[in-house]
């Protein structure tokens, strides 16, 4: 162990010093070779320019070289593999994509998404933005925005064994430890083996990105509630609206850009879940999502990377919307500029 | 904000109670592992966690002795001795003999068992058992009682996961990924934010596009190229395809798009004249950058820094496919997943496990929430 601590910090000190080393080394070159002090006043403007044309790039190469590799290359890849066999020798065309919407634990999959997509987006956001209402009226509403906010540092690991523990269920005669089937215990109910039950697992593994989910949402429309103009609401209270009314007609319609954002970014999470259906029910139980489904395909029997990828190539379609939303979005920002 | 939506008392006594309803929904699971994850062992199974301040009673069965230990006494036959041998002494407060009533008698009385033959136990286990004939039976008398212990806190599950789980192991490995990974995508993006910011070049407007489309793109686009290329590059050199230098430079290729789409809003605001007026002092770009950018980004650099941080930490995906699997190179929450596999049912381990695996996070997320939250109002446009 010490050995690996000691390997540890001579690596990072390498790979940090390397970075380093690169780009001002690479500066350095550039000035070298062409230097803009200490010549002729005509070769200096001619090197600034050369220095000018060339550093941008030296800047951003890292950079562009890394994403190339991680992130461009894979998914050309990807698509490329999703038309291929197993082994990526054969070309078999839709096959893969024919064999997915034919198979059972797919469509299941497929399903339990759509699920996972209409209830966790929607629950987060409703929960965040009545908690960020509820604790701007009140002293100690930081110090509950924080509680609330915690669970967001808890990976999801992590989060799926606390909240097993609160499902956990015991046989008859044993006394109930998990915090749920107590609960349902004393008020006379039957203790449930809850994550096996076929369907409404679903609900309980949502619950847990709920928990998770629920504090981003909050934060962020808590900072646009803030936003708000005051004499909007003023002049709401002198019109003699109710608390509801404010709610729903002044506060929400001025938020609705940022209800959009935290919805999109909550979604675009909910289609990448894995963690917490592989360690919670790996898809037992007719609880198998997409990414978990994916992750298995790529090492079953060996691994099957053309159904692997074209599982991915699904996922990634029902990104696609966000991705052209976005990039419009952002082209837009820059245009004012 | 200024405009109390109904003063009466009943409407803000009503906002105090439904928040402090959502903070106890939203504490109460983790505290629920931290408590148990500080009990006995064996009180986990006994009750459950929010009584573990009061002592946990749980009935148990167990054997008397058989007959080839009675002694012949006065006549009657006596089996003697201590119900819980020479393990650890507990409270009985009840017994009985039939599964059905196993408190049937309270702890202290002598039971009739009928043809003469009597049963006493006492609340420190000891028990006499009288028969006017001799006991036959090789297999003892089966004894039903409900016994209670004391609350018992302790720190004895820590040692077990840290030193003998490999959970200490294990949270090497996970600082061996995590602090390479959160640093090196910081200054390779830092870079290239600023070269997006300020410098002109060609091209630069797509790019930018591509790397906001690259905030969305699902890590599960990359793991199977990546796989692959890995594999090829480890048997073409003839090196493990599993390396922390791999995973490193995964996280940072991952992390990159949000580093630097999160850097570059950030120093494109930085203001103009003070670039402009160190240029006009005849610094390059390179200085500006060192001298200027990097001093005034110290913000925006700490919110991605912990957020890269919290990220890779609480990766199980990443680790799983590029990083093996054993305990050289296996991170906390691919060693909690294992865990979760292996000793399903034993609570004291997963607890107190997960609360190692969470500590982290939590002294990060406490102790710089002005940051992280900065980081995620800036970026709220990334998908996690």
């Amino acid at each position: 162990m010490a050995a690996q601590i000691f390997s540890a910090i001579f690596v990072i000190i390498i790979g940090v010093g390397g970075c380093v080393a690169y780009f001002w080394g690479a500066n350095k070159a550039l000035d070298t070779i062409f230097p803009a002090r200490g010549v002729s006043g005509k070769a200096a403007i001619n090197n600034l320019r050369r220095q000018g044309v060339i550093r941008p790039w030296l800047f951003v190469g890292p950079a562009m070289i890394i994403l190339t590799i991680y992130l461009i290359y894979p998914v050309v890849e990807t698509l490329r593999l999703s038309f291929l066999d197993r082994g990526g020798g054969h070309f078999v065309g839709l096959a893969n994509y024919q064999w997915a919407f034919g198979d059972r634990e797919f469509r299941n999959s497929i399903l339990n998404n759509i699920i996972w997509l209409a209830v966790v987006p929607a629950a987060c956001t409703f929960l965040g933005l009545i908690i960020a209402v509820l604790t701007d009226k009140i002293w100690w509403g930081t110090i509950a925005k924080s509680l609330i906010f915690l669970p967001l540092a808890i990976s999801f690991v992590g989060a799926s064994v606390i909240w097993k523990f609160i499902y956990e269920y015991r046989g008859d005669g044993q006394t109930q430890i998990g915090l749920l089937n107590a609960i349902i215990q004393y008020f006379g109910g039957q203790p449930q083996v809850w994550i096996s039950l076929p369907f409404w697992n679903n609900f309980f593994l949502m619950i847990i990105l709920i928990w998770i989910q629920t504090g981003f949402a909050m934060v962020i429309l808590s900072s646009a509630l803030r936003g708000i103009p005051e004499e909007t609401l003023e002049a709401a209270v002198i019109d003699g609206a109710n608390p509801f009314q404010i709610f729903w007609k002044i506060m929400v319609p001025q938020i609705w850009g940022t209800i959009a954002v935290v919805w999109t970014t909550i979604t675009i999470l909910v289609l990448k879940v894995f963690d917490i259906v592989l360690t919670m029910t790996n898809g037992q139980w007719n609880s198998q999502v997409l990414a978990n489904l994916m992750f298995d395909w790529m090492f079953r029997g060996g691994g099957d990377f053309g159904r692997g990828a074209t599982i991915a190539i699904i996922i990634m379609i029902a990104v696609i919307p966000i991705m052209v939303w976005n990039i419009r979005q952002a082209n837009k920002e820059t245009e004012g500029h | 904000m200024a405009v109390a939506t109904g003063k009466s008392f009943v409407s803000r006594f009503g906002v105090h109670i439904a928040v402090f309803i959502f903070v106890a929904i939203w504490t109460i699971p983790t505290l629920g592992i931290l408590v148990s994850s500080l009990r006995d062992k064996d009180q986990i199974i006994a009750s459950g966690w929010w009584n573990s301040f009061t002592s946990s009673s749980q009935t148990e069965a167990g054997r008397l002795p058989p007959a080839s230990a009675q002694v012949e006494k006065d006549g009657k036959f006596v089996l003697q001795g201590n119900i819980f041998g020479d393990g650890p002494a507990r409270n009985i407060s009840a017994f009985g003999v039939k599964s059905a009533a196993p408190t049937q008698y309270p702890a202290g009385t002598t039971a009739d068992l009928g043809d003469g033959v009597t049963l006493q136990l006492n609340a420190d286990g000891s028990f006499v058992m009288t028969s006017p004939k001799a006991f036959e039976s090789e297999r003892g008398q089966r004894v039903y009682y409900a016994s209670s212990a004391p609350p018992k806190f302790t720190t004895d599950n820590y040692d077990t996961v840290l030193f003998s789980e490999g959970i200490g192991r294990s949270f090497m490995n996970s600082l061996t990924v995590t602090i390479p990974a959160t640093v090196i995508p910081i200054l390779i993006a830092a870079f290239a934010a600023y070269a997006l910011a300020w410098m002109r070049f060609p091209g630069r407007a797509l790019l930018i596009a591509v790397i906001i489309g690259l905030l969305v793109v699902p890590l599960q686009m990359s793991l199977i190229p990546l796989l692959k290329l890995y594999n090829g590059v480890g048997s073409f050199f003839g090196v493990p395809s599993k390396t922390y230098l791999g995973i490193w430079l995964a996280h940072t290729g991952f992390g990159l798009p949000f580093a630097i789409y999160l850097l570059r809003s950030y120093i494109a605001g930085l203001p103009r004249e003070i670039m402009e007026s160190a240029r006009i002092d005849g610094a390059s770009d390179f200085e500006i950058f060192v001298k200027i950018v990097l001093p005034l980004s110290f913000p925006v650099l700490a919110s991605f820094a912990i957020f890269q941080f919290l990220w890779v930490w609480n990766d199980l995906l990443v680790a799983m496919v590029f990083l093996g699997t054993e305990g050289d190179q296996i991170v906390l929450t691919a060693k909690l997943n294992a865990l979760l596999g292996s000793r399903g049912g034993d609570w004291e381990i997963l607890t107190t496990s997960a609360f190692v695996t969470i500590i982290v996070p939590l002294i990060v997320f406490f102790s710089l929430q002005r940051y992280f939250v900065r980081g995620l109002l800036a970026g709220s446009v990334k998908g996690g």
